[in-house]
This record gives structure tokens, sequence and C-alpha cells, in this order.
């Protein structure tokens, strides 16, 4: 079809791009990793393993990437807990409203982050809407102080943020459910109920995997969310890495702690997707 | 003697009247919107029956079918299977069972979990179950992929699986929609004659969709044909193809010379043909079977009409050959004769008038 020339012109501009904004930062994010600061804040290239040493050796580190391991499995939790119910009835009672409730749920996904970030700061602090009304209500007399700067605040904004992530993929995947195979279970006798265990959920589970692994991976890397709304206690990984790279200047154990969640979460991709294949029968 | 291009069975071996009714359907009727679909439908299906509800697309037949399944309510009328209403219960309460036109196989469940479906959701014993999807699969001559997923297997396998799941739970009724519509021509004869010896062999009612009027002939001991969401005619094969209700019949099932004319004095009148006959007067239409034409002879029968035409088309079909013949004034007709029995083009054929059905008219309803 099209000349050996032409094909490797068309083929240089996406190649260049791939290697010039991915593979050389990860190469050198790569190279750091084995670098080191000296006391005079100088990056020394000497090779060595003294940050992956210190990655194990200090608890503060693997401890804030287990909380932040902790904080991404609830938003998955919560955020399938939400999308698939929400996914199941569009897909199957939508109706004439199908489209209009569909759009509605992509809507939120064109705001800014920040601002819904902002929004969720607003209504939880001390003197936010949400305390205010409790005390409006006589609930509560003086303001609840975990709802901001808490990992609590942390989720709750991640799993609003991240709902419409999980809730995509599993609509997909039950728009994809032929409706005579619904048909032919009940024709066999299985309740609603039945037909929704034995048919429906086991053929949206490709779906519910591409939805957990994207509100999983997505909130794991998040930083603007516990950067406003976490506290001191509710720190993730990211953070450590930002500060790392800008205050602390400490680059080369910023680029292996970053290294470390790149191959978590490369990982975490590659088990999804053979999952994910093991459980599709198009 | 002639033969046909339709393939008339040997004869509907069992008498369906004498046999209790298992399914009544009562005035059903169906509109979806504006559109009315089905026509006040009344029909009632003998235990044991094989029944063909015969249509082309857009009849209404499918959506009779999903009427009797559950996955349509009925506007109007009811149902009955022996005598207790089901038109009100969902499709999982009702004692029937259906064979999907794409066949509906469960993709992710292996061939023998498809089977073994109904069964589970009933909470059976697992014994049991183990046992009758082994049975069942042996009807079908499945045994060998049990294992398999529906994916693995041919269109006609999945076919096989498909009745299985639904005969295993030995439903009252068997629902089948256009079931042999995705296979080839063969293997489509072949599944006629199994699903026929399969019905005799499990005695449980069929009802069987079909737009192929020869598959509904060979299948079935009765066919009930639908025609604009009304019933046209409701008989066994040999009866609707030789006494046909209807103009419309008459041209739907087989081959047939529609006559439009009209009797007075006791003499019917097409075009330049005539003949005696003891009707009333008026217009009246007549259904001549091309096997019926022939070949004029040396000595004309009694009561026989003759008519030089000539041939203006042949239709090889092996034994036979179906020619299309013009009159001296332009009325065509369709003849069957013996391959190879006509040499010229210029011919003489002639018919019995009692050959002539007089059928009724039936406009389309809108």
């Amino acid at each position: 079809m099209f000349s050996r020339a032409y094909k490797t012109l068309v083929a240089v501009p996406p190649l260049m791009w791939v290697a010039v904004f991915l593979l050389v930062p990860y190469g050198l994010m790569f190279c750091y990793s084995f670098w080191s600061v000296s006391s005079l804040q100088i990056i020394v290239h000497a090779w060595n393993l003294e940050n992956y040493k210190e990655l194990l050796e200090k608890p503060v580190y693997w401890e804030t990437l287990l909380r932040s391991m902790w904080i991404a499995a609830r938003v998955t939790a919560f955020s399938l807990v939400l999308g698939y119910p929400l996914a199941y009835f569009l897909s199957f009672y939508g109706g004439k409203r199908k489209d209009l409730l569909y759009q509605m749920v992509i809507i939120p996904l064109w705001v800014s982050y920040l601002v819904r970030a902002y929004a969720w700061k607003t209504i939880l602090g001390s003197d936010g809407v949400l305390n205010g009304l409790l005390q409006y209500a006589h609930v509560t007399t003086h303001p609840l102080e975990f709802l901001l700067y808490s990992p609590f605040a942390v989720v709750l904004t991640l799993t609003h943020i991240y709902t419409p992530f999980a809730f995509l993929p599993i609509y997909a995947a039950l728009e994809h459910i032929p409706r005579t195979l619904i048909e032919a279970s009940h024709d066999l006798g299985a309740t609603p109920a039945q037909t929704f265990w034995k048919v429906i959920f086991p053929l949206s589970i490709p779906g519910v995997l591409a939805g957990a692994t994207f509100a999983f991976v997505l909130s794991l890397g998040d930083f603007l969310a516990p950067l406003l709304l976490g506290g001191p206690s509710g720190i993730m990984i990211s953070n450590v890495v930002v500060s790392l790279f800008g205050a602390a200047y400490n680059w080369p154990l910023g680029a292996a702690i970053s290294l470390c969640m790149l191959l978590l979460i490369v990982s975490l991709l590659f088990f999804s997707e053979r999952l994910e294949k093991k459980w599709s029968f198009s | 003697m002639t033969s046909s291009t339709v393939t008339i069975p040997s004869a509907a071996v069992n008498d369906v009247h004498s046999r209790p009714t298992l399914l009544s359907i009562r005035s059903v009727a169906k509109s979806f919107g504006r559109n009315r679909v089905l026509r006040d439908i009344s029909l009632e299906i003998a235990a044991g029956e094989f029944l063909a509800i015969l249509g082309e697309s857009g009849s209404g037949k499918t959506t009779l079918l999903r009427i009797i399944a559950g996955f349509e309510t009925p506007t109007s009328g009811e149902l009955c299977i022996e005598e207790q209403r089901i038109d009100h219960l969902p499709p999982y309460r009702r004692p029937v069972n259906t064979v999907f036109q794409n066949y509906a196989l469960f993709p992710h469940l292996t061939v023998e979990a498809n089977v073994a479906y109904g069964l589970r959701v009933a909470k059976r014993p697992a014994a049991e179950i183990a046992n009758r999807v082994a049975e069942a699969l042996a009807k079908v001559k499945m045994t060998a992929h049990a294992k398999k997923k529906p994916s693995q297997i041919s269109g006609g396998q999945q076919q096989r699986v498909a009745l299985a799941r639904a005969l295993v739970n030995r439903p009252k009724l068997l629902l089948l929609d256009e079931p042999l519509s995705a296979l080839d021509a063969n293997l489509r004869r072949q599944m006629q004659i199994e699903l026929k010896s399969l019905q005799r062999e499990v005695g449980i009612t069929f009802v069987f969709v079909t737009h192929d009027q020869e598959e509904a002939m060979v299948i079935a001991d009765r066919i009930a044909l639908l025609r604009s969401g009304a019933l046209e005619q409701v008989a066994t094969p040999r009866e609707i193809y030789s006494r046909p209700a209807t103009s419309y019949v008459a041209q739907f099932i087989g081959h047939t010379n529609l006559l439009s004319g009209e009797v007075r004095a006791g003499i019917a009148r097409c075009a330049e043909l005539s003949w005696p006959v003891s009707l009333p007067e008026g217009p009246a239409q007549f259904s001549l079977r091309p096997e019926h034409v022939r070949v004029a002879g040396l000595a004309a029968g009694p009561n026989s009409i003759r008519v030089r035409v000539r041939v203006i088309d042949r239709a090889f079909h092996g034994a036979s050959e179906l020619i299309r013949a013009q009159c001296a004034h332009g009325l065509v007709l369709l003849a069957t004769v013996a391959s190879g029995s006509l040499l010229g083009n210029e011919v003489e054929l002639e018919f019995s008038t009692s050959d002539a059905l007089l059928v009724r008219e039936s406009p389309e309803k809108s």
C-alpha cells in the first residue's frame, strides 16, 4: 500500500514524542535513583543503592506508601459501590433518558479538579456548610474536626472525583450484555436476583476490573486532594515525592520512590489486564 | 402423475383434536403505541402437538411467541395453560421454555453449565442435575462437547445445546423462535427431521415460529398462518395446502394460480376460461395448484377444460419443471410438468374444474 519511506516518515513524529517526553525522562529518573546528594546539596553522580536502602529502612516512606494504598483501596471500594448501581440503573432502566443521565455523570469530569477539591473544603471545614447545618439542627454543639484535614476528607473527595472513572467501564460492560441472555435466564426460571448474580454480574466483571484499576491507580498517585484536604494524617506518597523534589532537594530519593511506584502500577495494570481477558467472552 | 415442489408430510400422524387442550389463547391483542401488532388471536393448542406459527416478517408471529413466553404483556385477552391463567405470571414462573433465534447461550458458562442452568436455579439436588444434564446432552449428541464454552462450538451445535437447555427442564410447552434460520440449507433440513422425531420422543408440546412455509409443512402437525397480526387459517399442512381458506393462504403456501372472475347463471368465468359451477352469483376467486394443470392428453377427462398456451418461462426442479404459460388473451398459468415432457413452446393444457377451489378474498388489514 504505502512505500517503506512513507511509513518511516509518518512513524518518526510519534516515536520522537514518546522518546523525548517518556523514555528520556524515565531513563533520567532511573539514573537519578542510583545517585546521591552531597552535604552541599549537589547531586553526586556516583552509582549506589543508598536510596533504596533508605526506603526500606526508614518506616516513614513505606508507611506512607501503605497508607496511600489503603486510601486508594477505600476509594476504589466506594467508587465501585456507588458506580456499579448507577451504571446498572442507567443501563437497564435508563429508558429514554439514558443519554441525558449518562451526560450528567460525565459533566463533572469537565469541572476543574481544583474546583471540586475546594468545594469539599467549603463543605467539610469547621465553619463549613456541613458543620453549620449540624449545629443549626442541634445534632452537634461543636464543629466536627475530623471532617476536614483527615484521611476521611481525602477518601471522600477522591471517591467523588473517581466514581465516574469506575462508572464508565462498568456501564460499557453492562451495555454489551445481549438482552436476550437476560430473557433466556428468566425463561429458564431464574428470578431477577438470580439472573443478576448468575448472568449479569459475571459478564460485567471485565468492566468492574477496569473501573477498579482506574480508581485505584488514579487515587494512589493523587497529590492535590491530600495536599488541600488531607492535613498531616492524610499525607500520601505523591506528597512525599513532591517535597523530595522540591523543598527537601533530594531528587535521587524522590526518583527512587517514583520508580517503585511506577513498577507497582505497571504490574497492577498487567495483572488487571490478564484478569479482564480471563473474564471476557466476546 | 406430477410431483410438487412442496413436500407434504405423509400424514398428520396424530389426531390432534382428540387430545386435551394445553394452551388456550383467548382474544389476545397487542399494540405498541398506535401500531397494532396482534388483533384478536384465539387459538387452542393440544397437549403433545407440534404447531407451527407461520407468517411473513412483521406478521406478529414473534410477538405472539413472546407473549406466550411472558416477555410481552398482551394489551387485552388471556392465556391459560391447563385452565390456569398465566398471562399475569412473569416468565420465570411459567411452565414454558424457549429456544431463541440466536440461541442466547450464556457465554461465560460451559455447555454443561448452560444446560444445568434451569435446574440449578430451581435448586434441584446435585445428583439429579448431573443425571438429567447428561441425559439431555446425550439426546442432542453433545456429550463430547460438555466442557466447552459456547464460543468453541459451531452454530448447529449451539442450536442443539439451546434445545437441550430448554428440554432438560421438562416444560409443558417449548417455544422455538426460528431456531433453524441461521443454519445452512442442508443442516437445516437435517435439523427439521431431528427436531420432529425429538418432539415425538419427548412428547412435549412444541410451538415453532417460522417464516418458511416449506419448513412449517415438513415439521408441524398443524400450521397457524398469521398475517398482519390476525390468524388467516389454522389447519394441518395437508388441509391448508389442499383447502386454503383465502387467496392469501393459497399464495403463501406453495405455488398457485389465482383466477379472478365472476359467477353468473351457474357459469364461472375467469378471462377466457369458463366452466359450470353451483355457486352463488357474484365475483369469485379460484385457486388452482400448478400440479393440477397438466398437458392435455388424447382423451379429455370428465369435467376438464382445455386451453392453448405459449410457454414463456420454465424453472427446473429436478423431477419436475414449473412452467409459466400465457393463454391467447393474456392470462398466465403456472403448471408443473414432468421434466422433459414438454417439447415445443405451443402446448395445450387441461385441468379438472373440481381442482379450481373457491377461495375467499382477503384484503390486507391496516
